[in-house]
């Protein structure tokens, strides 16, 4: 039996540029108690469809074909686009739920959860306070909030993230919906707190005989949960298969791209042996360009508030053209570390001497030299540039502050050249950054970062809000002009495969402690440290068998703490 | 919205998700609470002492005071006279020093025109414009808040549309020409209410002789229980209500509006739409109690217009106020006086601020908590 | 975003032909034309609406002499005097003022006093409030914490009562046209340094964090270069709608003075809130005249004014510009939150408003309070409704 079926769904935008098509002619079934995954990058319109199935457009949108919603118990059906008003009402929350992908915005933050949970059973039927409030502490306890008798009356800002989407979800279980749309219900959690979610979803499938209709752009996800995959591609659906068959067999040429594109676990080895081959002999004792001894970064509290301790006690080696991984969640301090590095964060105490120069007391006017040879890869694309600059000037910005050319104009030889390099057309130095895509301007960036040839660049999650297939191709050029130009780099990310993929040595941080460090074999192969062993078992995998043995692992890892 | 940010506040430092860090959360809020109260409230004294010192030094800038009142109309030794009597020939930081000295215990001078204290006017005129503005904010609010919730409701729709085209006339017309507006049609125009003062002589006389009489003229027209007597102040209140409420109901309905637009599109509004909320309900529930916090904390700095508005529609209305008496003594050149409302008003506005800042921070559940 | 590079995107700018002048992008970039060609709808209405009515009051200032039957302060012409609250007639359109002037002469002389004090009053204040701004916000330390404290101090003052102040230092109360413009016009800037302060201020501030001027600072540009460079012009992209916002606040400040008189004598030049304190007796024996023009007039400008303001600041925050931009194609939308990183008043719940609204849902120089700021209505707006093309599919925010 189908809880959801969609036919001919068509879903178009009325905006200036006329209409825009986001969903073109989706097909696609749901059945009772399964999870179907619906995968693809941003702009493919898999949120577009999901939302469709409650009726959550905006009012410019057109919908055209059918989104039939069964109720849990099959003896109701509805076709929502024609719904409106008290109809819509109904079947929103009772037949089918969503799950954000935000937690920490999907909460209302000026009342307690409680009432959150209890809005919508009240919605739906006559409750008195005292029943809701059982109900939500009955809900709340099913989903694995602790004492929840007592943090029913508790505010949003009071849990953590991983929390929060706990309580997102107890509000969509609530009133026993037969499917719970989630859209990207782990992207903005922390990997080890990802797993534990995706367990409370199977548990939603299991336990509470809900179907879920998956969103999400990350394969390892998929993997981990998915029965069934549906692969949109530019407002279609690709391809439809289940999970063992997509992975094993994809059909299309976009999803074999796409898987193609993920990185993955145990890639890193064969590079890294390949890379040290080809290194110089004596090369272990040239001195390193960057060396944390006993480090510690201290974010001083405001207010009376006690201090905040991001990085404690690290001490680390980056040696000329090596390429140090550092990985964490948030909060580890990686960020803080190549921050201080480049001299953007004070270091308390401890020594931190890159390229020679102490950044401990380290004074701004002795340390400007040494900048010209470190370069800086940022996280966020759209606000790396100065949106009034072009690319290019942006790019011979370096080039004129250290006074190798009079000015952007003289510099533009050297940045078509830089452009080139990053495989981007020379026209591009015309554009302004927001005409340029997320995976472009990260290119330019490395761009700017490598205009002065840096004996060391600090990369800081410059993929991270870039799409797998972007992803790749940025990771590439990456190792690319590594091999070619020799630089020393510190990348940071909080994705293990990705900094497996190109770091020669992983450096594991957890709340601002360094717990291990090693060549890829060593930390990824054969983990030491309880939280690294962790970490890895929490990252899914892009291969449902694989994942499978994998989570029996990370649950028998659980249950050992 | 960065990882950087959040890393750095160090916020969501907690990467596991299971371990409670409620605890650690609520003693950090609550310590946040009390230091951020104790900060807010220190920070009234600079204010202050910043405006009276501006204040000061700028009247005394161009001269004396009583020069400034008297001068032309005295002869130049008896002028001089009067200023030595008054001290005003003592080197200027001297009488700074003095000043502040008396502002510390309450006093803010003495009037030059009509000889009395500064503080004795503001207890006699400051219960009217008191008065005024009571009835002012009745206005914003019932005119205001719901207006702009309805305005958000059907954003970009014609009563939207409407709505704001009458919020921005509200506010780019002086308060003082909608009183003359107001007057020349229901006043002058229609006779239907009266044109100017806070009561008819009658019954001003009939308030008078009240045994302990408040000032509030409401109040003590139902003191009398004399019904004409209460009709006639009521009647008298309207038109100065308006004014002064219009002006402030418009600031309202765009700070409504605008917020709840803002709350409106946010993950919660539309999680909750996603479990069949109804929209009247989102609207008046889940979308309004968040954007009331930004909302009183602006409202708390319209408390300046608020006053200077009073001003304005007391002297369009010949009400009785402080306001009406500011003006008063400008046209006598009674700068003293005008020194001592001033930075009255001033240390009003300063401590309301405060006060609204401390009932949005307590509103706020993440900062009570 | 842009989805895999081997494919083109749709329409939008991303596409755009590269041969495009970039003359033609940039006077499209504009601060006014740019919105204008952004705005839809009821936004685009009002938006012109403003233009117009703004064009007017220019147009009229400029040509006052033209316009104008008579000089601002003729009391009498061939046929000798005017005489004193006449109604409308074919000799005085608008009929005469108690003072015996001609209405509708003194209503289109008033537009150029009214100009007069907008130029001086608003760009001495934008000169220093910019400067201070800027440098405070980028550096910090005990100055800026001082000249907050002062900023919010002047800021929380009445506006009017310090112009009469000002108006009092400047010329003892009594008016010649300079003197007068020169008062209103001070007292204006007193008024509005700390506004323009405190937004390029917190302008700087936020931009201060920006990936942009942390990448300046890691390639080793001076303090000099990030600020004028980086820094400056992309947080003064909110001014042109402070900017009108502050024009209509400096029009009803001069009103105001006028009203209570403290205005230019009516033989120094016309001045609306002059003649309606004078026409403030004439209410009450029903004379409409003499009051109805010059407010009107007043009210025209400042609606026109405010109108511009408004549009602009709406168009400048997307949580309020009109839906059927949110519902773009993904391009343009990712366009313009990149172009206006904070150049859309996003943080403040309130935005910029009238009357000296300026401050948005927080006030910069306040101690926030615990945990309170990072969870304003305003907070993942961005992030927020892209329901639409955008499927926010790869993005950690």
């Amino acid at each position: 039996m189908s809880v959801v079926d969609i036919k001919d769904l068509q879903i178009s935008f009325a905006t200036d540029a006329g209409t825009v098509t986001a969903v073109h002619d989706v097909t696609l079934a749901v059945q009772a108690g399964e999870v179907l995954a619906i995968v693809g990058e941003s702009g493919s319109g898999k949120t577009v469809t999901a939302r469709s199935i409650l009726g959550l457009l905006p009012e410019t949108a057109r919908v055209r074909g059918a989104v039939v919603l069964s109720s849990k118990d099959g003896t109701d059906e509805h076709d929502v686009v024609p719904l409106s008003g008290a109809k819509l009402r109904e079947v929103r929350g009772q037949d089918a739920a969503m799950v954000f992908q935000e937690p920490s915005t999907s909460l209302n933050p000026v009342y307690p959860i409680g009432w959150q949970i209890a809005e919508g059973l009240r919605a739906h039927g006559k409750y008195t306070k005292k029943e809701a409030r059982a109900k939500a502490i009955d809900v709340l306890r099913r989903v694995g909030i602790p004492d929840p008798e007592h943090r029913v009356d508790h505010y949003p800002h009071q849990f953590s993230g991983g929390q929060k989407q706990r309580i997102v979800i107890a509000q969509a279980l609530a009133l026993d919906p037969g499917v719970i749309i989630a859209d990207e219900p782990t992207t903005a959690l922390d990997v080890t707190v990802q797993a534990e979610i995706l367990e409370l979803l199977r548990r939603c499938r299991d336990d509470f005989g809900a179907a879920i209709v998956l969103i999400t752009h990350n394969m390892g996800v998929v993997a981990d949960l998915a029965d069934r995959v549906a692969v949109m591609y530019q407002g279609r659906i690709v391809e439809q298969a289940d999970v063992r068959t997509l992975f094993s067999a994809p059909k299309d040429p976009y999803t074999q791209q796409l898987l193609a594109a993920v990185p993955r676990l145990g890639q890193g080895v064969e590079r890294t042996r390949e890379r040290a081959t080809r290194r110089a002999a004596g090369w272990e004792r040239a001195a390193p360009v960057v060396e944390a001894t006993d480090l510690r970064i201290v974010y001083p509290g405001r207010m009376r508030r006690p201090d905040f301790v991001a990085v404690d006690g690290v001490s680390f080696s980056i040696r000329p053209g090596e390429v140090l991984g550092l990985v964490g969640e948030s909060g580890s301090g990686k960020t803080t570390i190549g921050r201080a590095i480049a001299g953007l964060t004070k270091v308390s105490d401890g020594s931190l001497a890159v390229l020679g120069t102490e950044m401990n007391g380290m004074k701004e006017r002795t340390f400007r030299p040494v900048r010209e040879r470190i370069g800086f890869v940022f996280q966020d694309p759209a606000s790396s540039f100065n949106p009034l600059l072009t690319i290019a000037d942006a790019v011979a910005e370096p080039l004129v502050v250290h006074k190798r050319a009079k000015d952007p104009r003289a510099a533009r030889p050297r940045v078509d050249e830089l452009l080139e390099a990053v495989q981007l057309p020379k026209a591009f130095g015309d554009r302004y950054p927001h005409e340029l895509s997320g995976g472009q301007r990260q290119r330019a960036s490395l761009a700017r970062a490598l205009a002065l040839q840096p004996e060391l660049l600090i990369a800081d999650e410059p993929t991270s809000a870039l799409d797998v297939s972007v992803q790749a191709r940025v990771l590439e050029l990456f190792a690319e002009l590594q091999r070619e130009l020799g630089f020393a780099a510190l990348f940071i990310s909080h994705d293990l495969a990705v900094v497996d993929l190109l770091a020669d040595r992983i450096a594991v941080l957890y709340r601002g402690e360094l717990v291990e460090e090693g060549t890829g074999a060593e930390v990824l192969g054969a983990p030491k440290h309880p939280y690294t062993q962790r970490l890895l078992a929490s990252l899914p995998v892009p291969d449902p068998d694989e994942q499978a043995r994998r989570r029996t692992h990370w649950d028998a890892l659980r249950a050992a703490d | 919205m960065t990882t950087t940010t959040t890393e750095r506040t160090g916020s969501s430092a907690d990467p596991a998700g299971t371990p409670d860090p409620a605890p650690r959360l609520r003693r950090k809020g609550s310590g946040g609470l009390g230091s951020y109260l104790l900060v807010r409230f220190l920070l009234i004294f600079p204010t202050i002492f910043i405006l009276v010192t501006t204040v000061f030094f700028l009247m005394r800038a161009t001269g004396d005071p009583i020069t400034a009142a008297l001068g032309g109309r005295l002869p130049a030794d008896q002028l001089a006279e009067r200023v030595r009597e008054a001290g005003y020939d003592r080197p200027l930081f001297t009488q700074y020093l003095e000043y502040l000295g008396n502002l510390v215990q309450g006093d803010f001078g003495t009037t030059l025109s009509d000889r009395r204290p500064v503080l004795e006017v503001l207890t006699t005129f400051g219960i009217a414009t008191l008065e005024l503005t009571v009835y002012a904010l009745i206005v914003a609010f019932i005119v205001g808040i719901p207006l702009g919730m309805l305005a958000a409701y059907s954003r970009d729709r014609f009563p939207d549309a409407v709505l704001r085209v009458f919020a921005i006339l509200c506010y780019a017309t002086p308060v003082f020409f909608t009183g003359l507006l107001l007057k020349l049609v229901f006043a002058s125009g229609l006779g239907w209410l009266p044109v100017a003062g806070r009561a008819s002589t009658g019954t001003e006389i009939e308030l008078q002789f009240l045994e302990n009489p408040t000032g509030f003229y409401l109040i003590d027209a139902f003191q009398t229980g004399d019904w004409d007597v209460i009709s006639d102040v009521l009647e008298h209140a309207v038109l100065p209500a308006l004014a002064l409420g219009l002006l402030t109901a418009g600031i309202f309905l765009r700070l409504v509006r605008t917020n709840m637009i803002g709350t409106l599109g946010t993950g919660y509004v539309e999680a909750a739409r996603s479990r069949g909320v109804a929209e009247s309900r989102l609207l008046r529930k889940h979308a309004y109690r968040p954007a009331l916090i930004p909302i009183i904390t602006v409202i708390g700095l319209q408390i300046a217009i608020l006053l200077v508005g009073a001003v304005l529609t007391e002297t369009t209305f010949e009400w009785k106020g402080l306001g009406f008496q500011l003006a008063e003594y400008l046209q006598a050149r009674d700068f003293v006086a005008v020194q001592g409302i001033v930075v009255l008003l001033a240390v009003i506005v300063a401590v309301t601020n405060f006060i609204v800042d401390i009932i949005a921070a307590l509103i706020d559940p993440r900062v009570r908590y | 975003m842009a989805t895999v590079t081997s494919v083109p995107t749709a329409a939008g700018p991303g596409s755009e032909p590269t041969a495009a002048p970039r003359r033609r992008r940039s006077w499209r970039r504009l601060p006014v034309v740019h919105q204008l060609r952004q705005s839809v709808g009821l936004q685009r209405g009002m938006l012109v609406a403003g233009l117009v009515l703004v064009g007017v009051f220019l147009l009229t200032a400029l040509f006052a002499p033209l316009l104008a039957p008579y000089e601002y302060a003729q009391l009498r012409d061939a046929d000798g005097l005017f005489g004193a609250q006449q109604p409308p007639s074919g000799d005085h359109l608008l009929g005469t003022t108690v003072g015996g002037y001609d209405v509708l002469s003194r209503v289109i002389w008033g537009s150029r006093t009214a100009l007069y004090v907008i130029v001086v009053g608003v760009l001495l204040s934008i000169v220093a409030g910019v400067l201070l701004g800027l440098v405070s916000g980028y550096f910090g330390g005990w100055l800026d914490r001082v000249l907050v404290v002062i900023a919010d101090a002047v800021y929380a003052f009445p506006a009017l009562l310090l112009a009469i102040i000002v108006a009092i230092v400047i010329s003892g109360g009594q008016s010649s046209l300079w003197g007068g413009i020169l008062a209103a016009a001070i007292s204006i800037v007193v008024v509005f340094i700390p506004q323009y302060f405190r937004v390029v201020r917190a302008e700087t501030v936020r931009i201060k964090a920006e990936a942009f001027v942390e990448s300046a600072r890691v390639i080793g540009a001076s303090n000099r270069r990030i600020m004028l460079r980086h820094v400056l012009r992309n947080a003064t992209r909110t001014l042109p709608l402070i900017l009108t916002l502050n024009a209509s606040e400096a029009i009803l400040t001069l009103a105001g003075l006028g009203f209570l008189g403290f205005g230019i004598q009516p033989t120094a030049a016309a001045e609306w809130g002059y003649d309606l304190q004078q026409s403030l007796p004439d209410v009450t024996s029903g004379i409409w005249w003499t009051s109805l023009f010059p407010g009107l007039a007043i009210v025209l400008v400042v609606l026109g004014l405010t109108l511009v303001g408004e549009s602009l600041n709406d168009l400048a925050d997307p949580r309020l510009r009109t839906r059927r931009r949110v519902a773009d194609q993904e391009p343009a939308e990712e366009g313009e939150v990149a172009a206006v990183p904070g150049g859309a008043l996003t943080r403040g719940a309130a935005g910029v408003g009238g009357l000296g609204v300026t401050v948005a849902g927080e006030r910069p120089g306040d101690p926030a309070p615990a945990g309170a700021t990072g969870a304003e209505p305003a907070d993942g707006q961005g992030a927020g409704p892209d329901v639409t093309g955008q499927d926010g599919g790869g993005t950690r925010s």
